[in-house]
């Protein structure tokens, strides 16, 4: 039997609120410190404790860290779902049983290791509650001998878990241990997998998207920080409380230089960002998609009245309540234009950790400079789950607070009017309430303004007003992050994809290179859409936008800014609430390029 | 007893007030309402109780939300910021900018659909969180803008313009306020400067939410026969608790008066509010009184005005965070992006997994 090394998943079907989490996080790390590249991706339901859960933990030594549609290696955890998981594994497929769970008759070629979980925890505690917990960490054990999973490791991994818990430490690694030594003594190795020390990891790390934007949000130099709880936001504002706590009070005082409010809404908690920035603080909020829908009104105010505001939507499955624990990139063209009347936003769209750090940075700026809110759209996916990610950068660059006068500006000015565009790029200069100059004072409204900010109905000062706006949208376009593009030389073929997509068009790219597709690629960082993309479209005959909605938005918005190319566009949209595997994207692309271009579509190209 | 009026300390100029102010700096632009309507008696009074408190106008900002009264700070305090937000969200667009700025005056001015409808849950969050504003309802009980609907503070059997008649319990923002904690409420007339006058200034003493409740008639659509909120029927059925008298504690003013006729109230800023008794000895430092007063003159159908309850200790919501001082608005880069090192820590927490809490699930 040939092995197969560093290449392959492992499923970890379990119930939630089981502890299994602290054994995924166990199994995950320790194939991250012998430096084969990894992802996980916890699959799991709206509920605190008692409906299924999964975890993948992929393996590849690739560096390919989607997620994928199958897995080779099965730990059967849960009696509820125990059938229809092992019936999803395919011929050769490998399942770790707790033998307290009986599966239906599998097919001959299936490897089922059955492990007696509850046998092995007998000796280690008496404890119901903690044998349940425990178990877990049996099928670590197991996993580590099958797989050749290098014991110091897990044991460097469990340490960094539960180090300042000594008890629940010596607890879990007995039960590592129970499964380690039951699997050496009495499993005999059936099946091909097995992993090897690799050296692609040195010095990355392993971050969570929301952790990553709540650092951003830290070294961004956040003051006013406003939420309702929705999953998949809330551990983004978690963490950021706990960085907060740390690191932002004043040292001699210990008072705060911050201010996080939870909210009654998100309503609220627009507005209190609002009210915020408008009296010059760096205000933030997340939320999810039903808390970007109560938004909508406070969002088209501080268009109109031009307030810095940033919002993180860590996107969720919708419409309506939809799927809370589950990803999409649903919200793209309703976080556009979102409000009514002619409102667009600027839109940061981080693919990676490292970008819902900087993105996370970036945005305050983006914020100050166009007096607008500013929304982050991150994903499920991107932010709750584990990525691996070279070290974030510290910031070089001071903030910028954009146009702001003080009182010393005002003294040299004749007059200030908060709306006249003085310097063409459709922004005006504004003071904040404080300033002791009577010059600086002005009244905001969401109605009919002039460039004085006096209330007006005038047809002429509203047109101006919606055309100087325009004006600023332009200068967005110039400011937000630029796509990267890579033009492969003769393709006739683009690919077009955003946000945590990316990865899934990493592999997909190698897949169809395998297939004879050879194909640019366009990741889109922002709206405005660069003109770039423009270009991109200009020099390929079919761009294929790929994401993780039904309606495709992204498509939609970028056949609309270059209708001339609308033709050339197509799509292939992901949407049922898991992320988006290469596989998928591979054979949408090949199925649409065989009808076309007759390109012959090979079978097993992912083996 | 009467009103004082407070006088400029030192030699400043005639009309100027202890900031150096007129009368007419604190004015702001002309009013577009109605001739006659209540709203503008309150804007005046807030313009005259500004000017008497000595307010710097740079250290105010007037907020609003939807509807005639929200209108309303566009004509008042025009060296003032203003805010005129979205239809009752006024309270969020307040507790923002307390958080940023802690060093600001906040005057809220909201009317009773924006308050008592659609806004009532920021109200009531406002309130909870005890977000140090001024928070002026001027109440009509009908939406005046879009021409006489009642709204969620009209009496029971109250006549609109067209005769339909309300059936539905009014909802009480006084009472509510106290059951929610509030630490100052009053409810005046705005047909009675005398009387809101100090309130006000009593109000831009209180640290905290400070709920003020004005009946405010609206001269178009519920000035008639059979409106509850009609001049004529607000002055029948007034009902005073007691005659106000506001000393700032920039004055140095003694008021004499007979033992037991008067209570006193003293601000966190050293002014005192003198409370001289009426019908009855309403001690408004008692929360369970106030609530009482104003179940009887519901019971009654009495308009109970003055200032209901007070707790001068509130402690406010920026104190309750525990706030540098100074402006979070006005917080210097170093003070807001943690050192080099901090990264550091914390991408090697990364690596190594060390000090990091499992991520958890949710729903």
């Amino acid at each position: 039997m040939k092995p197969i090394v560093n290449d392959f998943s492992i499923h970890v079907a379990t119930v939630n609120g089981s502890g299994s989490q602290t054994a995924n996080t166990v199994l995950l790390r320790a194939l991250f410190q012998m430096g084969i590249p990894v992802s996980g991706k916890n699959l799991f339901p709206s509920n605190i404790a008692g409906l299924p859960t999964w975890f993948t933990i992929r393996a590849s030594k690739d560096g390919y860290v989607a997620r994928r549609a199958t897995s080779e290696i099965l730990v059967v955890m849960n009696p509820e779902t125990a059938a229809e998981d092992a019936a999803a594994m395919g011929p050769g497929g490998v399942i770790v049983l707790n033998d307290q769970i009986k599966l239906p008759p599998l097919p001959g070629d299936r490897i089922v290791y059955a492990v007696p979980m509850a046998k092995l925890m007998e000796p280690i505690t008496k404890e119901v509650k903690l044998r349940r917990l425990v178990v877990n960490m049996i099928y670590v054990g197991v996993l580590g001998h099958l797989l050749s999973i290098d014991e110091a490791e897990v044991e460097r991994a469990l340490e960094a878990q539960l180090g300042r818990k000594p008890k629940a430490l010596e607890l879990n690694r007995q039960a590592i241990q129970a499964g380690w030594t039951w699997a050496r003594e009495n499993l005999e190795k059936r099946d091909p997998y097995r992993l090897e020390r690799m050296d692609a990891n040195t010095g990355k790390l392993l971050i969570d998207g929301n952790t990553a934007a709540a650092l951003g949000a830290l070294f961004g130099g956040v003051t006013v920080v406003t939420w309702y709880p929705i999953t998949p936001s809330s551990s983004l504002v978690e963490s950021l409380v706990g960085f907060l706590e740390k690191h932002r009070r004043d040292p001699a005082t210990g008072r705060a230089t911050y201010a996080v409010i939870q909210a009654e809404d998100e309503i609220a908690a627009i507005g209190m960002v609002l009210g915020a920035g408008w009296a010059g603080a760096r205000a933030m909020t997340a939320t999810s998609g039903p808390g970007i829908s109560l938004m909508g009104e406070f969002a088209g105010y501080g268009y109109y009245a031009e307030i810095p505001a940033v919002v993180w939507d860590v996107q969720r499955v919708g419409p309506s309540t939809g799927l809370p624990t589950r990803t999409a990139q649903g919200d793209l063209s309703f976080v556009a234009g979102l409000s009514h009347g002619d409102t667009r936003h600027p839109v940061l769209l981080p693919h990676s950790v490292r970008e819902c750090y900087e993105f996370g940075i970036a945005a305050f700026d983006l914020a100050e400079r166009l007096q607008t809110p500013v929304f982050v759209l991150s994903d499920l996916d991107l932010g709750m789950n584990n990525w691996m990610s070279e070290p974030f950068p510290y910031p070089d660059a001071p903030w910028d607070r954009g146009k702001v006068l003080d009182d010393e500006a005002l003294a040299a000015l004749e007059r200030f009017e908060r709306y006249r565009d003085l310097e063409g790029d459709g922004i005006g200069w504004r003071t904040l309430p404080g300033v002791r100059n009577p010059k600086g004072a002005y009244f905001t409204r969401g109605s009919g303004h002039d460039e004085a900010a006096r209330y007006t109905e005038s047809p002429e000062a509203y047109r101006r007003g919606m055309d100087r706006l325009a004006r600023k949208w332009e200068t967005a376009r110039g400011l937000v992050p630029k796509p990267a593009i890579e033009v492969v030389a003769g393709a006739r073929v683009g690919l077009l994809a955003y946000g945590s997509t990316h990865w899934a068009m990493v592999e997909a790219r190698d897949q169809l290179r395998a297939a004879g597709v050879e194909a640019s690629y366009c990741l889109v960082r922002a709206l405005p859409l660069a003109p770039e993309i423009g270009a991109f479209l200009e020099s390929h005959d079919r761009v294929y936008v790929v994401e993780q909605n039904r309606d495709g938005q992204m498509a939609g918005l970028v056949r609309l800014e270059w209708p001339a190319h609308a033709a050339k566009i197509r799509t292939v949209l992901h949407y049922d609430g898991l992320p988006v595997d290469a596989r998928f994207v591979t054979d949408g692309v090949l199925a649409q390029e065989g009808a076309d271009a007759a390109v012959p579509v090979p079978q097993g190209a992912d083996r | 007893m009467s009103d004082t009026l407070s006088r400029p300390a030192g030699d400043a100029a005639p009309g100027a007030n202890r900031v150096g102010l007129t009368k007419a700096d604190y004015d702001g632009a002309k009013t577009t309402l109605c001739p006659g309507c209540g709203h503008n008696a309150i804007t005046g009074a807030i313009i005259q109780a500004a000017w008497e408190a000595g307010l710097e106008p740079h250290r105010v900002a007037k907020l609003s939300g939807i509807g005639c009264s929200s209108k309303t700070p566009a004509y008042f305090l025009g060296r003032s910021h203003g805010f005129n937000a979205v239809h009752g969200r006024m309270p969020s667009i307040a507790t923002g900018v307390n958080a940023a700025n802690r060093e600001l005056l906040l005057i809220g001015v909201s009317g009773d659909g924006d308050t008592a409808s659609i806004g009532l849950g920021q109200f009531c969050h406002l309130v909870r969180r005890n977000v140090p504003v001024v928070y002026i309802v001027e109440n009509n009980g009908v939406y005046g803008l879009t021409k006489g609907q009642f709204s969620a503070t009209a009496d029971v059997g109250s006549l609109q313009k067209g005769g339909r008649q309300n059936e539905l319990q009014p909802i009480d923002l006084c009472a509510l306020a106290i059951e929610l904690g509030c630490g100052f409420v009053a409810r005046s007339f705005s047909g009675d400067p005398k009387q809101l006058r100090p309130l006000l200034k009593a109000a831009f003493a209180h640290r905290g939410t400070a709920v003020l409740d004005v009946i405010s008639p609206c001269v178009t659509f519920a000035d008639h026969e059979g409106s509850t909120k009609s001049y004529a029927h607000v002055k029948e059925h007034d009902a005073p608790l007691h005659d106000i008298e506001f000393v700032p504690y920039f004055e140095d003013i003694t008021v004499e008066y007979e033992p037991g006729t008067t209570r006193e109230v003293e601000m966190p800023d050293g002014s005192v509010v003198y409370l001289k008794k009426l019908a009855e000895d309403h001690d408004p430092t008692d929360r369970d009184a106030a609530l009482d007063v104003l179940r009887q003159a519901q019971r009654e159908r009495r308009l109970v005005t003055g200032l209901l309850y007070v707790d001068p200790a509130s402690r406010p919501f920026d104190e309750e965070m525990k706030l540098v001082p100074e402006p979070l608005a006005s917080l210097p880069l170093e003070r807001c992006r943690p050192p080099r090192r901090v990264l550091e820590e914390i991408m090697e927490q990364m690596r190594t997994g060390k000090g990091l809490a499992a991520a958890g699930g949710g729903g």
